[in-house]
């Protein structure tokens, strides 16, 4: 392992969020307190308990993953699209590191700035609704885990992408709509039967499941259901990760 | 002396089908700078580009410095700098962080005296806290230069350096490049200004679509391939070449009132010098007489010419 390689590459795209703080911090914020001001305190006051749980509260986890997918992905195909558009990418690819190295750079980078976001964003909602974490240490897990695996899933979308366009339909056209049904905002047993089984082809359903359950100990699913399936979509981006390092597409020529 | 690259049998064929590399061969000799000259879209870039890492070879082996450039690509990139082509480097941020970046991203340990010195030595201390974007073009290529010595490379390929950089900076540039010489680092560059190649390269590569069709020392090439030409302006028109001037068959213009000579093979100086001595003694009255050396440019567009018309040499 290369660890100076790995630091120069991690600092320099955490440096990038330093030099953007404004875009990069503050309107996710922004976004996500406007969520908990209209439909946790405005709108969820009116709404009944889901689960037990005050519908304000509900929403906490499913918002907080909305913004970490979407900032995830968008960070981490930002990161390696620039660098692929302006022509720099050239030191990267003539640089004397591995795939798994320039991995823990790029998606490093990326996966901490979510994490950071989402944790300001849990603070936020504070000022908004009262929420309780029931399992802190298993919500950071799963946080990171889903931060790291979107990172990874940005990464290839950013090195799939061959035009500033194609880097914002994913997230808008594909991300945003699965995050929305994928019970972000309402539990899945809300839905009639047929939307239910539908939904179970919705990999973000698992993981907005698995995220409440830290918090309030229920969900409707297993818990290991929603970590197994968080892995595995994991495991399938670091494999395609491989494959286009191993073929160089559209990296080398 | 020992190759620091030895490229054998490396062969490039695009995914459009396009053949870059034709089974080229090639040696750099430790500490030399090398040329590599060849019109545009003849391999230079190709070439590089594979030797560097950032183009993948179709065939063929490439050792740098006796490591495999994919087997043992750590130990071989660790040692080669690249200067590309195109001004790319990150905008947004300044000069010192970009070099400092290049530095780790190679796996080295914080230096900043060495980057310091790379700076001072580029004249890019005072514009370290400079954003590159603010730089001018001829800058920007020095930072390029400084990201690329930032990790103590052996091996320096430099691709069209001078392009758009302006004459004093060129010297400049090319006083640096002898400096790294002198500090053993071996170069190599391509570069369209063909009488920079010829002042600075110890020998010359000529490639031209894909096929490396000539290496040879630069001043053995000019010798073997140089032509002197002796031109002589007449005060009275003559009717015929005056046969006793040379054994080579000069011209004559139209109108009488210029001999030209055309001298080839190694000695063609002293043909010259010994023509100009026969021509004061026959009691030719001249006016002007002009005796030149063919640049390294006239020899490479031979060449290319020649390879064009399918007659190779």
């Amino acid at each position: 392992m290369n660890f100076n390689s790995i630091k120069a590459i991690y600092l320099f795209e955490l440096g990038r969020t330093w030099r953007t703080l404004f875009q990069s911090i503050a309107s996710p914020v922004l976004s996500t307190s406007l969520y908990f001001v209209v439909f946790g305190s405005a709108i969820g006051g009116r709404m009944e308990e889901v689960g037990g749980v005050s519908y304000g509260a509900f929403i906490v986890p499913g918002l907080i993953m909305l913004t970490i997918l979407t900032e995830s992905v968008s960070n981490a195909s930002f990161g390696i699209y620039l660098p692929r558009f302006t022509g720099t990418i050239y030191e990267i690819l003539s640089a004397p590191i591995s795939v798994a190295e320039t991995l823990l750079g790029y998606v490093g980078a990326a996966a901490t700035k979510s994490l950071i976001i989402g944790l300001i964003i849990l603070a936020t909602a504070r000022l908004f609704v009262d929420y309780s974490v029931m399992y802190p240490l298993a919500m950071i897990g799963f946080l990171v885990l889903i931060s790291v695996t979107f990172s990874l899933f940005g990464f290839i979308l950013g090195i799939w992408a061959d035009g500033f366009e194609k880097l914002q339909i994913v997230p808008m056209l594909i991300l945003m709509p699965l995050t929305f049904l994928g019970g972000t905002f309402y539990s899945i047993s809300m839905l009639p039967q047929a939307f239910q089984t539908v939904t179970l082809f919705n990999p973000v359903v698992y993981l907005v499941n698995g995220f409440r359950w830290t918090f309030y100990g229920q969900a409707d699913f297993n818990i290991s259901v929603s970590l197994g399936m968080t892995l595995m979509f994991m495991a399938i981006c670091i494999a395609i990760i491989s494959w286009i390092f191993k073929t160089g597409y559209r990296l080398r020529s | 002396m020992a190759s620091i690259i030895s490229v054998k049998g490396l062969e490039k064929t695009y995914k459009g089908g396009h053949r870059a590399l034709k089974s080229v061969d090639l040696e750099i000799e430790r500490g030399e700078i090398f040329a590599l000259l060849g019109p545009n879209g003849a391999g230079k870039t190709t070439l590089i580009g594979i030797i560097c890492g950032l183009v993948r070879k179709t065939a063929g082996t490439v050792m740098a410095d006796g490591y495999d450039i994919e087997k043992d690509f750590r130990k071989a990139r660790a040692r080669i700098g690249l200067v590309p082509q195109e001004l790319s480097a990150d905008m947004f941020i300044t000069v010192w962080h970009s070099v400092k970046f290049s530095r780790g991203l190679f796996g080295l340990s914080d230096n900043d005296a060495y980057l310091e010195k790379i700076l001072r030595d580029l004249s890019l201390w005072d514009k370290k806290d400079a954003k590159i974007a603010s730089l001018s073009g001829g800058m920007k290529r020095r930072v390029l230069i400084a990201k690329a010595l930032s990790h103590e490379p052996s091996i320096l390929f430099l691709d069209e350096p001078t392009a758009g950089v302006d004459v004093e900076l060129r010297r400049d540039m090319w006083q640096m490049v002898r400096r790294l010489r002198e500090q053993g680092v071996t170069i190599i560059l391509t570069t369209h200004y063909i009488e920079e190649a010829e002042d600075m390269a110890d020998r010359i590569g000529v490639i031209n679509k894909g096929e490396i069709i000539l290496i040879e020392d630069k001043h053995t090439l000019m010798r073997k391939l140089g032509q002197t030409e002796v031109t002589v302006g007449l005060k009275e028109p003559l009717s015929s070449v005056p046969a006793d001037l040379s054994a080579q068959t000069g011209t004559l213009s139209t109108d009488g009132l210029t001999l030209t000579y055309v001298l080839e093979g190694e000695n063609a100086e002293d043909q010259g010098t010994d023509l100009i001595k026969r021509l004061s003694a026959s009691g030719l009255d001249f006016r002007t007489l002009n005796m030149s050396r063919s640049s390294l440019e006239d020899i490479f567009v031979n060449l290319v010419h020649t390879e064009h018309a399918g007659t190779g040499i």
